[in-house]
């Protein structure tokens, strides 16, 4: 189960209907172990493209040193699909890297950059076995610990 | 000489959970060898054919090797190498 703040979670909305048509990316951290997606973080998608996307290397390295800095890990990894369903493609499933992370995807293929509800799930991807999980909005996180 | 490499969460497999692993090498690819030896399995996550594998980046003090001669790019004692894997996916 992924449980997600309302804010974060309209922001990542917000993000994908912003990009489409092309895809948009980022991750949440959360301190290591915690389960607790805390901070957004919005990345370029390098790629600039509707059918794939890709972290900037330098960005890339920067996010995470900034992660280790915090003791922070991506809780969240999410990206959209502009297109089509909001479930792992073989490309995702393939690229997965985060065994820990919960993969959101949001799918803006009825509304576009338009209001309008989207699909919002979210995965487990780990040695290729994709397992669909329930996504819980909450007002805000409950205290830590 | 000696050189730290930061290992990413899903490569800890191949380093009993190590966060980061000594290894030495005068060039990327040396250290790639020297990581094997000691991690059995860890290059050919790291490499294919021979080449840099395209969603895997990996780093020599910040500088993504890609701009450094990639396998050939050399290393001096105290480098800081981190791999990371690249985040990207997508519909296609």
């Amino acid at each position: 189960m992924l449980t997600l703040d309302q804010a974060t979670y309209d922001a990542i909305v917000a993000h994908a209907k912003r990009d489409h048509p092309d895809e948009a990316c980022g991750i949440v951290a959360g301190p290591e172990g915690s389960d607790r997606p805390t901070r957004l973080v919005e990345m370029v998608n390098a790629a600039g493209s509707p059918t794939f996307y890709e972290f900037d290397s330098t960005e890339l390295l920067d996010l995470y040193k900034q992660m280790w800095a915090n003791d922070e890990e991506p809780v969240v990894v999410y990206h959209s699909h502009t297109a089509t369903e909001a479930y792992p493609s073989r490309t995702d499933i393939g690229l997965a890297s985060e065994p820990n992370a919960h993969y959101v995807l949001v799918s803006t293929r009825e509304h576009g950059n338009n209001d309008g509800p989207v699909e919002f799930r979210s995965f487990r991807i780990v040695d290729g076995e994709v397992t669909e999980e329930e996504v819980v909005v909450v007002p805000e996180l409950s205290p830590a610990g | 000489m000696s050189v730290e490499v930061r290992i990413p969460t899903i490569l800890r497999t191949y380093t009993g959970g190590e966060k980061a692993v000594q290894a030495d090498g005068a060039t990327l690819s040396a250290l790639i060898d020297d990581l094997e030896a000691k991690n059995p399995g860890i290059k050919d996550r790291l490499v294919d054919n021979g080449d840099l594998r395209r969603f895997v980046n990996i780093y020599v003090n910040d500088e993504d090797v890609r701009f450094l001669g990639g396998l050939e790019a050399s290393l001096s004692d105290g480098d800081q190498v981190v791999v990371l894997p690249a985040v990207a996916g997508g519909a296609a």
